[in-house]
């Protein structure tokens, strides 16, 4: 199979290279989301901790 | 006997747990991920009825089981936070929803891209696929649910009833082929002799990818949910601010 026909897919190429870069969008976006939430949320946590710490003092 | 669940139901032992078991599941998500990709790309041959166009469905029966595995995990968690009043299983459940929600609109996305040349056309009102639409809108309608309610125990226990009603659509998503005169094919990892050994194989590798990504991103997403019901705890401080976690 030459790297031409690989790329046709047999003619189907639009519908299966359209499914897998739709995959890998979603997975990227699902991925980088959670790991963004999670470092803004225990940055802000941080933050208001270290508020409540020095009004104490 | 009971005594691992009362420490993983605890927030600083979980919280921690989750940190150190990501990426442990992330990179192998990866890896596995990438050979499935590989394999049902380049490796399996052409299916001799779909020719190339089966190829889809490595990703789009993967992502369907995940669709119904996710929801299913989220109701056993919010059954759980509803029964035992844990907050902690409420987390979980709360995290599941989004990661679930983007299984199912893969699965509906890649279906139509592989019902147009399949079938001649990208929609088709067939129990399989009207049921798995309503999978989507009862993970909508729980995300909708939640970010109604300002109190998040509120928001736990009032989405954790709808999570647990919307249950019923799961065995209605998996059976409708069965029970129904479907234009959607029936199962093939259940009957015997659907699929052979050398063209299935990138498939479970793809489904193991999948459940471990899952795992990943619910690490990170639950660790936000203690976060947010853990403001002022003590352990907290202790371990966010006197030592700099990660």
């Amino acid at each position: 199979v030459s790297f031409a026909e690989f790329i046709d897919m047999g003619g189907y190429a639009g519908y299966v290279w359209g499914s897998y870069g739709l995959g890998l969008l979603i997975f990227v976006l699902v991925g980088w989301s959670a790991r963004r939430n999670y470092i803004e949320a225990l940055a802000s946590a941080r933050r208001k901790l270290q508020a409540a710490a020095t009004s104490k003092t | 006997m009971w005594t691992w669940f009362h420490k993983l139901a605890s927030p600083p032992y979980a919280f921690r747990l989750a940190g150190i078991l990501r990426p442990w599941f992330f990179w192998p998500a990866v890896i596995a991920m990438l050979i499935a990709t590989f394999g049902g790309l380049v490796i399996v041959p052409a299916d001799y009825q779909q020719k190339d166009a089966f190829r889809i469905l490595y990703l789009h029966a993967s992502a369907g089981i995940m669709s119904m595995m996710v929801y299913g995990v989220m109701a056993i968690a919010a059954a759980v936070g509803l029964i035992w009043r844990m907050k902690l299983a409420h987390a979980v459940a709360a995290s599941c929803a989004s990661i679930g929600a983007a299984f199912t609109a893969l699965t509906l996305a890649t279906g139509s891209m592989w019902g147009r040349p399949m079938w001649g056309t990208w929609w088709e009102w067939d129990p399989r696929i009207t049921s798995e639409l309503v999978l989507l809108f009862m993970y909508v309608g729980y995300i909708a649910l939640r970010s109604s309610f300002d109190d998040i125990s509120r928001a736990d226990r009032a989405s954790a009833v709808l999570a647990i009603v919307g249950a019923v659509d799961v065995p209605i998503v998996h059976y409708s082929v069965i029970w129904w005169n479907s234009l959607h094919q029936g199962p093939t990892l259940m009957t015997k002799g659907a699929i052979t050994g050398s063209m299935v194989w990138p498939w479970l590798t793809m489904l193991l990818g999948y459940t471990l990504f899952f795992a990943a991103v619910l690490c990170d997403r639950i660790r936000v949910e203690i976060l947010k019901r853990e403001r002022n705890a003590s352990w907290l401080n202790e371990m966010i601010v006197d030592a700099r976690a990660s």
